[in-house]
């Protein structure tokens, strides 16, 4: 597989949110709106970059028997690092994203992609798959931001557009399940066709 | 007075699946039968009352005392993994007739983001042991009553006829988002 390809499948063909369904506590949780989305999206791309460069460095001392706490272990610092840089340059996004951001440990897209890909590949493939997956989840979550703010809130990226309330229900939890099923559907649809 | 308070709260207002979106992977993949969906919900009560004790007295007996509370994340995911295992061991151990119920559900268990999840918003917000072991049991029996509901929707959806592009996880996303706006009814209770 040539390094285009590793870097496309995971925008299009594999993109782990709306083909692969992965990492959906976070893609629900935090697409309240776009500029959320692409937080927390970018957060996740970081860690899966490093992550998969480190485990791919590291791949040949770990014993094959406890490499997935050893990848735990790697991921968890990672988040941690992560979790303090956002703390310290950009606390508005931090504190809106709460919860979500210890929780990218859980995300199973960087134990998925570290296991199924890092620990097999060398490091710039390593990198690349990281960062094609990491944008994929990126473009997943601010797309979904971006539909619900914009249902929700009648704006776009913070940019209010119609001076009125939106409908509401898709800013709060609800909307976030409706809204994703129908994007997985649409895309079933276009699948068929094409 | 305050312990229903965090019941009803947990279980039912603020439900850690339909409202905090946390353990959404196992709400979306073992609901397929009422079932599974029974053994499930068992092993998440076990395990993330027990991840929730033990979590609490590391941080406040040897986190906060070091000053080591960025170590949080870290030292919880590997507390919680270790514990799965542990209980895993002693269940076979033990009793095998539990372990044979839910023993196929501990594995996925670790990257149950609920678990995690609880652990963090237990220390987070302050409770005490008494309070965070109450949260923990509520929240995990509000994820098992979900999931039991969403599974026996998914059951009944079977035999229904759907569009060929909602066939799957489309209706099944969709169905949740209704469950969860049945649960917003319940806001203000407390």
């Amino acid at each position: 597989m040539n390094q285009l390809q590793n870097f496309t499948k995971g925008l299009i063909k594999e993109n782990p949110v709306f083909v692969l369904l992965l990492g959906m506590c976070p893609t629900l949780g935090v697409t309240t709106s776009a500029i959320n989305g692409l937080g927390m999206g970018l957060a996740t791309l970081c860690v899966l970059c490093l992550s998969n460069i480190i485990i791919s460095l590291i791949k040949s001392i770990i014993p094959d028997k406890v490499r997935i706490p050893a990848f735990i272990v790697v991921i968890a610092s990672l988040v941690t690092i992560v979790q303090m840089f956002m703390e310290a340059f950009v606390p508005s996004l931090y504190e809106s994203l709460g919860l979500f951001i210890p929780l990218i440990v859980v995300n199973c897209i960087i134990l998925g992609r570290a296991e199924a890909f890092a620990s097999k590949n060398n490091i710039f493939s390593s990198f690349i798959d990281g960062l094609g997956m990491g944008l994929g989840f990126t473009l997943a979550l601010t797309i979904l931001g971006a539909i619900r703010e914009l249902l929700g809130a009648y704006s776009i990226f913070g940019l209010k557009l119609i001076q009125t309330d939106g409908i509401i229900v898709f800013v709060l939890a609800p909307g976030a399940f409706l809204a994703l099923g129908f994007i997985i559907a649409f895309i079933n649809s276009i699948k068929k066709t094409a | 007075m305050e312990i229903i308070i965090i019941i009803v709260g947990a279980i039912l207002v603020n439900n850690i699946v339909l409202a905090q979106f946390l353990g959404i992977c196992p709400f979306l993949g073992v609901s397929n039968k009422i079932s599974t969906a029974i053994g499930m919900s068992g092993a998440v009560v076990f395990v993330m009352t027990l991840a929730t004790l033990v979590t609490y007295i590391i941080y406040a007996y040897l986190l906060i005392p070091f000053g080591l509370e960025f170590l949080q994340t870290i030292s919880f995911i590997l507390v919680i993994a270790s514990l799965v295992q542990m209980v895993e061991i002693i269940l076979k151990k033990i009793s095998p007739p539990l372990y044979q119920a839910l023993g196929v559900f501990l594995p996925l268990i670790t990257t149950n983001c609920a678990v995690l999840g609880v652990a963090i918003i237990v220390v987070q917000q302050n409770f005490t042991l008494a309070g965070g072991l109450i949260f923990s049991i509520a929240s995990a029996i509000g994820f098992g009553l979900v999931l039991i509901i969403f599974a026996g929707l998914r059951e009944q959806m079977e035999l229904v006829e759907v569009p060929k592009a909602m066939k799957g996880s489309p209706i099944a996303l969709i169905t949740a988002g209704i469950l969860s706006l049945a649960f917003m009814g319940f806001a203000g209770l407390v």
